[in-house]
């Protein structure tokens, strides 16, 4: 088994989280992209710019990842995060699952984002074609509901 | 007694800073850390209740923090 995790400030190579999660024994390989879309809440998007508490971002990524392979008994784990700029298209999350089988592998690739949308301490400032920006609360929950959840 | 506040995005725009040295009588608690910051100017911003993690560990309000922590004030994150 292999687990990997990284917050990178560099382009993400999707190819080459894939040759690192496969291998011969195992069936199914399941790919997350998460990227900058170009339209959202009905405003147009000109990029994103994403900022992390980012020492612990490493940690919460590599645990969600460890709690992943433990439950649903992957072969292969890679998750990467990109932050800084990000232009529309450009991937700013890559998990990338092997599992001798695919709906193992497709809940645990499920998991990871749910857990990274949940709990990764990372903001994200989206920048509109009209010029203005503003910090994305991606989840809609309301705050003080989200903190009670820790309490 | 001495804690680091560590504060992000909407939070760091709101008391224009990312970063504060808090002086704090003992026996206080993640809560007061939170009420002091809320006291600051633009600090009525912050929610009553933040998440926050304390050593980059997610926190209750009623954990008590000691001299030379880092409490990080968490807004809603948004990763992915």
């Amino acid at each position: 088994m292999s687990v990997r995790t990284a917050i990178v400030r560099r382009a993400i190579e999707v190819a080459a989280l894939l040759a690192e999660v496969g291998d011969m024994a195992n069936g199914a390989t399941v790919i997350f992209l998460g990227h900058v879309r170009e339209m959202n809440d009905g405003r147009a998007v000109s990029g994103i710019e994403y900022s992390a508490y980012g020492e612990m971002a490493e940690r919460e990524l590599a645990a969600i990842a460890s709690e992943c392979a433990a439950h649903f008994g992957v072969a292969h784990l890679v998750a990467e995060h990109r932050l800084g700029a990000l232009e529309l298209g450009d991937v700013s999350i890559a998990i990338a699952v092997a599992h001798p089988h695919r709906a193992e592998a497709y809940e645990a690739s499920r998991f990871v984002i749910e857990e990274v949308k949940r709990r990764l301490p990372i903001w994200k400032r989206e920048g509109y074609v009209d010029g203005t920006s503003d910090w994305v609360d991606a989840a809609g929950i309301a705050h003080e509901q989200r903190a009670e959840e820790w309490q | 007694m001495t804690v680091t506040a560590l504060l992000f995005a909407s939070y760091a725009d709101a008391l224009g800073s990312d970063r504060l040295e808090l002086t704090l009588a003992g026996d206080t608690t993640v809560r007061d850390v939170v009420d002091r910051l809320r006291a600051m100017p633009g600090g009525s911003s912050l929610p009553a209740a933040p998440l926050v993690a304390v050593n980059q560990t997610y926190a209750s309000s009623d954990q008590r923090v000691v001299s030379g922590d880092e409490v990080a004030i968490i807004p809603p994150v948004a990763g992915g």
